[in-house]
Parts: structure tokens; C-alpha cells; sequence
């Protein structure tokens, strides 16, 4: 069984953005609700990708810019220019 | 949940934390830099020694021979805790960006004089290391100094030398085009080129200097008091007029930064020497060996950089301003 | 580098070129320094480095871009500290017992994040590798970051409630708060590699969601929005943090089959001191939050069982296992956080925060969240108390409590398989007996036992009679050692602990609010 990776995100307007833009394209992933906040649980890997988020933004967004919405992760990270993802290793 | 507030009485109990109220002379009120900086480290109660300095405790005093009777005498003029800090660098970073992106787009570098070019590459360029040098130092004195009023300055320090050298960086890539070619130039001088040995095994004296305070003046006072003037002044005015408006455009973080960090190094070093007669002496015989090990460090490259009767003069020029802005602090020069 | 950026002629850096040329190509080997006397602290531990060049920053972040993405935080940040200054928001608490866990987080955690800011800064200093170097000063200026904001949002309540006027001071001296005071000391006084595999990797990684979620959410829920905006805005610094935590242990793994034992022994030792450090969080959700997140018990499954039960699946390729001793934390998360307020109820009298039995509709939630604990072993002496207080008996133990060598906090925990017998564990050193809470502690002092002898235990010291005000004269009739000590501990007597219901804190929320707490269903007798 793949173990879960997971992302929490402010929900602040480009929070939500990000959030749209990863349930789009993890077709895996639930995202839950909490206050000010949403988790989103995705089994094995998780990917942040920058076009999307641009795409529902309306305007150009740096992948480092997740740094300003982000609030927890669990996985190993990978970050290159268009994108951001998690993801956990097997031996 | 709506809560019907009788506000007229509403008073507070209490103006400030009271570790607050103790140093600036009762309950009142107390400014963010105060209620971020005054009584934040651990003083006393520790429960073990470091593996790795048994000989001190965790926060230790005596890891200086300066002796203050208030470690929080120490106030930073520009009133830096981590917010106010990192929203003037912010600022700053923005300008800088702007003139980086045109220097880019216009190729501004790229297209200078072979010569001009070369010089920068062996003058500046390997000041990144220097930078680097001298982040490594005042980590040092954020890590072993005591009380949060000196070693948050320091930390700022420190991640502003990094910035430093990564704008150093930026602009030896905008010198090669952006392969890194002239970087790995740059540190082939630093380790092997004779105009820079001196600067470098002073740099490296440093490393294994133990004294919190000694440090701090060595490298904040006296080293950036010599390297600072000679070449982001000096030399930097040296060059051609086309080299010299390209660069003062991209190293204009470098020269403010210089001037509102000398404030603080002043006001610190200032403290300290009024403080008693002993902490006078000590820093004035720390003042004039690092001094004069400096001066003679840099001349190979004061001649590097301006010739060697213009070198010679421009370093002399540094020393003696240097030594004017210390007699100020209360040091014996 | 921005976005906003249009195409340019010269070739873009990628992110991972442009970092690696910013970063690890600012350092050197001296030569006129031996290396090992420019980092004289990175070999005593025995983890052999190989290569450093091999460390890898999965967050690149450059000087500029970090002074950017802060920048902009703290702007957001302080704007919502002052909006919630200028309208008197802490009225918008739900409930002022809340109130006390900002106390408890004031006095016990933000001195945390400035300890952690020193240590990140020695590690700075001392580690060889550049690109590490860099990685933990940007964790210690983060730290410097979360000590301050959360001085400077807690200080609004600072005026306004009790308990939060002292906080360092406190840290320094008051008998609970040694338990996250030794705890972070130890890790500050061992090596540079220990350090980061405590801090960065056990704390940071591992358990850090059982110490923010549970403040940040509870904070949500009991409508302390300046905390819950300085927590969400703290934690993307934290996702910085953890993404070190877990590249320092996978760099060290990799690095020379010889560290796997040594990192395994750190992370059983942290794993259980960092265990025992969140006993006071587990009373807080569980106790101390009038709307209640989750229980500890749901806390702990979430975030250790299953997120913690993720990453050691991961790194058991490199022959890593589950900390020892983490099946005591299993058979415990029904337990803990009854027996740990049982006890800090008990000792209100001499705490910097306010303490009080659950209503009756608080036990039931309880009953309903531990189905097979709460009822049988906690509910009856809850509600005897609760009887005592009604009948105008408040009890409060005037008795010192043992305190375990390591930890530090009183022996209260039972035994893992008897929730019926307390649990004592002791060794004996040169002639002198030690006392423990459990095999986890017990195990941390045998190896290391000339560290754990120093360890300053507050009840020791109060009888030692190093808990008094200077100049305190104990032959003078009269003389009440509680009182002297609570003196030392700068706690304002009558004013910053004790009992809610009879409380400062509770008839000034009456006199601002017009609210009345006597009318909310009082801890009742079955």
C-alpha cells in the first residue's frame, strides 16, 4: 500500500487557487476542510503544478511562492521551476 | 459568537511584559523592539554542560574578556528585530532586483571593455569569499555571544554578508554570461592568487579566533572598515565611467548596506567602551594588531586594484579614516 | 528572480543550477587554518561525512527571495496583530479558560523557538558542509522570527489576562517549565549532527504536528484569531523546517553505514523525551480547550500512528526501525492527558496558569472520546474534587512531587500494561539512586548518565533551598516556603494560577464582557 503524502493550505484567495489547481491534477487526492485551513491527503504522490495555478490565478506565480499559503506537508519534496511535488520512496 | 462589550470599562492590566517593564523603568509602554529583544535568552538555571565546551555553560559570559555589568546596554540603532529587519531588506531586494533584470536585459556587463571586465573579475568578484568569511564570523557571534540584543544583530549580519555574496555572485554571472565560468575564476584567485593570500589568511586567523567580542570588532570594524572603503569606494570610482555607472547601479545594496550596518557597528563598539577603562584597553589592543595585520594583508590587492602609487595611497587614505572614525568609538589608536 | 520576468537574452538559470552556484561554491577549504580547527565540533560524535557536496536543499532558497517571501509575511502578519489590537479581538474568545493555553504556550514553547534559534546558529557555524550551514542559519533567523511574533501577539493578551508577564523568567525557574527547558538544552548541549537530528528530524519532523495542530486549530475553534494567524503564517516556515529534518537524517544515512547506529540511538532518545514533552499537550487538548479539536488520542493516531508510521516505513530502507519504546506511547494516548491534568490540577496553586475540573458536559465528551479509560480510572476522583470545590474544599497538594531524572515531570505515568500502579523505574550511579518514569527515561539516562546528573530538578532545588528570593530568611517565624518560591518564580500571588472559578482572569472577562460564568453548568457532583 503506497502511504499517503499530504499538503495543508491557507485558505486565503491564492490558497484556494493552489487547492483547485492540485485536486485537478491528482485525481487521488482528498482534500478536507478545517478552519482558516485545508488538508489535502494524496496516497504515494502529489504534485503542485505551476501552469495550473497560473491558470486559475490569472496571473504569472513563481512555485516559490507556495511558501506565502503553505502551511504543512509530509513527504519528500521536490522543487524545480515548474513545479512542486511530494512523494515518498520504497527501498 | 456576539459579546456586548462595555467598553468604557475595558483598561488593561498591565502596559508590557514585565521583563520589559524591568529595564526601561516600569509598566509602560514598551515598543516591538523592546518587547522582541530585552530578557528573550535563557540566563541561568542550566542543567548541562555542552558536550562540546565543558569548560562553559550553555550561555556563558566569559566567552569574552570584555565585561559589561548589562549585556542589554547593547542597543541597535535601526531598532532591527526580525519583522523590522526583514521588511527594509524586502524593500531593498526589490530595487536591487529591478536593476539586476536590466542590467540583464541590456547586457549591460557583458558588453564592457575586455579589460574592465577582467579587472572586475579579479578585484570584486572574489569578495564573494570574502562575504562568506565574513558570514561565518558573525554567525559565530550570534551562536556563542550572550543576550538578544547582540547576537540578533549579528544574525542579521550574517544573512545579510550571504546576500551580499550572492550578489557578488549575480554579478560575476553577469559578467560570463551566466555559465559560471568567471566564478570558478574568481575562487582560483581567492585560493591561489597573490594579491588575495593576505586577505584571506587573515580571514582564516579569524576562523579560529575564540573571543565573542574580538571577533565582532575584527571583522565588523576593522577588516570591513579596510576592504569596504578600498574597493566599493576606491576602486569601484577607479574604473571607467561606463563600467563605473553599470556597477554602481548593481552594487548599490552593498554600499547602504555598508552605512546602516556601520551604525550599528559604531553604537556596539561605542557600548562597549564606555563601559570601563579595562574594556577600553582590550579593544583598543585588539583594534591596533588587527589593524595593522590587515593593512599590510591588503596591499597586494590595493595594488591589484588601483596600481601600485594609487593602491598605496588609497589604502593609507582607508587607514587613516579608519582610525579617525574609531578615536570617535573611544579607542586608542 | 521574479516572474514577472519577460524573455530575456541571456540563458535563465534553472532554480537548481542558479542555488548551487549561490551556495556551495561560496565555501573553501583553509589553508592556513587546519580545517579541523575552523570546525572543531563536527567529528567528536563519530558520524563520518564523506562527502558534503552530497547535501541537498530541496527548498533553494536565495537570500533576496527569502527577504521577499518574509517580507511579505510579516506585513500580512502584523497587520492582523494591530487590526486585533485596535478591536479589542481577545474579547472574541469564546471562552476565557482558553486563555490559559496561551500561558502555558508563552511561558513553555516561545522560549523554545528562541533556544532553537541558538542552536540552529551554532550548527550554522559548526557543521563544514556550506550548503548545511546555510540551511540552519536560515532555520535560526526563522526561529528569531516565531520567538518574536509570538511575543508580539501574545502581548495584547499580556494586558489583559494573567500568567503571561513573566515568560523567560518563568522558563528560567518554574518546576513544569524545566520539562521543555532541559529538554532543549540537552539537545543544545550535545554535538552539532545529535542537534539536528533532535531538533531538525525528531521534533521538527516527526512530532511537530502534534505540538502546532493542536494549538493552531484549537486556537481556531476557540476564536483566537491573532493565533491562529501567526500559526498558519509560522508553520510555512515550519514546512522549511521539516524538509531539513528529513534531508539531515536521509544525508547522514547515506553517508556511511557506521551513522545508521548512532542516528538510531538518537532517534530512540528524542523520540521519548520529545514524547514526554507533549504530555502537556495532550492535558491541553484534551482539558485545557473549551471547544475541542480532536482528543490527544486522535491526535496521536493521525499524526504519529499513521504519518510517523509513513516516514519509517522510508527510511527503513536504510535500516532505521520505530523508535524504542513507541508501543508505551500506544498503550498510553488513553491516559496520558487524564493523568497529567490530574496532576497539574492538584498543583494549581503553584502554576502560572489557571486550572479547573471539566463540566459535565466536558466529562462526557471525555467518556465518549476514551470509552474504556475515562470512566473507570478518571471520572470518580474528578468528581470528587469537583464535590470538594462545591463544598468549599478546593484540594490542592501541598507535597512536592518526585520528578523523574530525565524528563522532569512528577511521576505521575503509570505502568504501560496497570493503568491501576504507578510507574517507577530507577538505576544506580556511583552510590546514588536515580529515579525514572518509565524504561523510555530510564534508558536515556544509562546512556548518558554523566549528562542527566547535572540536570537541575526544581523539587531538589526548592529543598535545597535555592528557590528563594535573595536575602529571604527562612528562621523567621512564619516563614511559608511555597509562598518564598512563588516569590522567585515572579508569580503574582493569588493573580496568575490557581483555581479558574475564583480566578482574576475569570471576574475581569465578567466585568469587560457583561458575560456571566456562573450561569455556563459548574463542575457538578454525579
Amino acid at each position: 500500500m503506497t502511504q499517503p503524502v499530504f499538503i495543508a493550505l491557507q485558505t486565503t484567495d491564492t490558497g484556494r487557487s493552489i487547492v483547485d489547481a492540485i485536486v485537478a491534477d491528482n485525481p487521488l487526492a482528498q482534500a478536507v476542510e478545517y478552519p482558516a485551513m485545508v488538508k489535502i491527503d494524496s496516497p504515494g504522490r502529489l504534485v503542485v503544478k505551476r501552469g495550473s495555478v497560473e491558470e486559475r490565478l490569472g496571473r504569472r506565480w513563481d512555485v516559490q511562492e507556495i511558501h506565502l499559503d503553505l502551511i504543512s506537508l509530509a513527504g519528500n519534496i521536490d522543487e524545480t521551476d515548474e513545479e512542486f511535488s511530494l512523494q515518498w520512496r520504497k527501498a | 459568537m456576539q459579546v456586548d462589550i462595555k467598553t468604557s470599562d475595558i483598561r488593561p492590566i498591565r502596559q508590557t511584559f514585565s521583563q520589559v517593564a524591568r529595564r526601561i523603568g516600569g509598566d509602560k509602554p514598551a515598543s516591538r523592539y523592546q518587547e522582541a529583544t530585552l530578557n528573550l535568552q535563557a540566563e541561568t538555571n542550566f542543567h548541562y554542560r555542552p558536550l562540546w565546551q565543558p569548560e562553559f555553560e550553555l550561555y556563558d559570559k566569559g566567552r569574552t574578556a570584555i565585561v559589561m555589568a548589562d549585556w542589554y546596554a547593547f542597543k541597535d540603532p535601526r531598532h532591527y528585530y526580525y519583522g523590522a529587519y526583514t521588511t527594509a531588506r524586502a524593500r531593498q531586494q526589490e530595487g536591487a532586483d529591478k536593476q539586476f533584470e536590466f542590467a540583464e536585459k541590456r547586457n549591460v556587463l557583458g558588453s564592457l571593455e575586455a579589460a574592465t571586465a577582467e579587472s572586475l573579475r579579479q578585484v570584486l568578484v572574489p569578495l564573494r569569499h570574502y562575504e562568506w568569511g565574513a558570514n561565518m564570523n558573525n554567525t559565530y557571534c550570534a551562536a556563542y555571544g550572550w543576550g538578544t540584543a547582540l547576537t540578533q544583530a549579528c544574525t542579521f549580519a550574517a544573512m545579510d554578508r550571504l546576500g551580499i555574496a550572492q550578489y557578488i555572485s549575480r554579478i560575476g554571472l553577469l559578467l560570463d554570461g551566466n555559465v559560471g565560468s568567471g566564478l570558478e575564476a574568481a575562487k582560483r584567485e581567492w585560493l591561489e592568487d597573490p594579491a588575495w593570500q593576505g586577505v584571506r589568511r587573515v580571514m582564516e586567523n579569524l576562523f579560529v579566533t575564540k573571543d565573542v567580542f574580538e571577533v565582532l570588532l575584527a571583522q565588523n570594524l576593522v577588516f570591513d572598515g579596510l576592504v569596504y572603503p578600498l574597493v566599493h569606494r576606491h576602486y569601484e570610482q577607479s574604473i571607467d565611467l561606463r563600467a563605473g555607472q553599470a556597477l554602481a547601479m548593481l552594487t548599490t545594496f552593498i554600499s547602504d548596506w555598508y552605512d546602516e550596518t556601520s551604525r550599528w557597528v559604531d553604537a556596539t563598539v561605542k557600548t562597549a567602551a564606555d563601559e570601563s577603562a579595562a574594556n577600553k584597553e582590550l579593544l583598543s589592543q585588539w583594534y591596533g594588531a588587527h589593524r595593522d595585520e590587515m593593512v599590510r594583508a591588503l596591499e597586494p590587492l590595493a595594488t591589484l586594484a588601483l596600481g601600485t602609487d594609487t593602491g598605496a595611497s588609497a589604502l593609507h587614505q582607508v587607514r587613516g579614516e579608519l582610525d579617525a572614525r574609531a578615536a570617535k568609538l573611544g579607542i586608542k589608536v | 528572480m521574479t516572474a514577472t520576468t519577460a524573455a530575456r537574452p541571456a540563458k535563465r538559470l534553472g532554480i537548481k543550477e542558479k542555488y548551487a552556484l549561490m551556495t556551495r561554491g561560496l565555501g573553501w577549504d583553509t589553508t592556513y587554518q587546519a580545517m579541523d580547527d575552523v570546525f572543531p565540533y563536527d567529528k567528536f560524535e563519530g558520524i563520518v561525512i564523506h562527502d558534503w557536496d552530497k547535501w541537498e536543499d530541496p527548498f533553494r532558497l536565495t537570500m533576496d527571495s527569502y527577504w521577499k517571501y518574509q517580507g511579505e509575511k510579516e506585513k500580512k502578519l502584523y497587520a492582523i496583530i494591530d487590526a486585533f489590537q485596535q478591536n479589542n479581538a481577545q474579547f472574541n474568545i469564546v471562552d476565557p479558560r482558553y486563555i490559559n493555553t496561551v500561558k502555558l504556550f508563552l511561558t513553555g514553547v516561545t522560549p523554545l523557538e528562541y533556544a532553537a534559534h541558538r542552536g540552529f546558529a551554532l550548527a550554522g557555524r559548526n557543521f563544514r558542509g556550506t550548503g548545511t550551514r546555510i540551511a540552519c542559519q536560515m532555520q535560526s533567523i526563522d526561529e528569531l522570527r516565531h520567538a518574536q511574533t509570538q511575543f508580539h501577539t501574545i502581548s495584547h493578551y499580556n494586558k489583559y489576562f494573567q500568567g503571561l508577564h513573566d515568560a523567560t523568567y518563568m522558563h528560567d525557574r518554574v518546576w513544569y517549565l524545566s520539562v521543555p527547558k532541559s529538554y532543549f538544552e540537552d539537545a543544545m548541549t550535545a554535538g552539532p549532527f545529535e542537534f539536528v537530528t533532535a531538533i531538525s528530524f525528531s521534533f521538527e519532523y516527526v512530532l511537530t504536528n502534534l505540538l502546532f495542530m493542536p494549538f493552531m486549530s484549537g486556537a481556531a475553534y476557540n476564536g483566537d484569531m491573532a493565533t491562529v494567524t501567526f500559526g498558519f503564517s509560522a508553520q510555512s516556515d515550519e514546512s522549511r523546517h521539516m524538509t531539513l529534518g528529513l534531508e539531515v537524517v536521509k544525508f547522514l544515512l547515506e553517508q556511511d553505514p557506521a551513522n545508521v547506529p548512532i542516528v538510531q540511538k538518537w532517534v530512540d532518545k528524542w523520540f521519548w523525551r520529545g514524547y514526554r514533552l507533549l504530555a502537556l499537550v495532550s492535558m491541553m487538548m484534551d482539558y485545557m480547550l473549551p471547544k475541542r479539536v480532536m482528543s490527544w488520542a486522535e491526535a496521536w493516531e493521525m499524526y504519529f500512528e499513521k504519518n510517523g508510521g509513513a516516514l519509517f516505513e522510508d527510511l527503513a530502507r536504510y535500516g532505521i526501525r520505530m523508535p524504542k519504546h513507541y508501543e508505551v506511547s500506544i498503550k498510553e494516548k488513553h491516559r496520558l492527558s487524564h493523568e497529567t491534568w490530574n496532576v497539574f490540577n492538584n498543583y494549581g496553586h503553584a502554576a502560572a496558569f489557571n486550572v479547573w475540573m471539566p463540566r459535565p458536559e466536558e466529562m462526557d465528551w471525555l467518556s465518549e472520546k476514551y470509552p474504556a479509560t475515562f470512566d473507570k480510572y478518571y471520572r470518580p476522583r474528578f468528581e470528587w474534587y469537583a464535590e470538594q470545590e462545591q463544598a468549599g474544599k478546593r484540594w490542592f497538594n501541598n507535597t512536592l512531587p518526585m520528578l523523574c531524572q530525565v524528563c522532569q515531570i512528577p511521576m505521575f505515568f503509570t505502568e504501560p500494561d496497570d493503568p491501576t500502579q504507578i510507574c517507577y523505574r530507577e538505576s544506580s550511579y556511583h552510590g546514588m539512586k536515580m529515579h525514572f518514569c518509565s524504561d523510555g527515561c530510564k534508558n536515556v539516562f544509562d546512556n548518558e548518565p554523566e549528562k542527566y546528573i547535572q540536570a537541575w530538578l526544581p523539587v531538589h532545588q526548592i529543598y535545597q533551598g535555592n528557590c528563594f528570593p535573595e536575602g529571604t530568611d527562612p528562621t523567621v517565624p512564619g516563614f511559608n516556603p511555597l509562598v518564598e518560591v512563588l516569590k522567585y518564580y515572579h508569580f503574582q500571588l493569588g493573580a496568575d494560577g490557581g483555581e479558574f472559578n475564583t480566578s482574576p482572569d475569570r471576574a475581569n472577562w465578567e466585568k469587560w464582557t457583561g458575560q456571566d460564568l456562573s450561569a455556563a453548568p459548574q463542575a457538578k457532583a454525579a
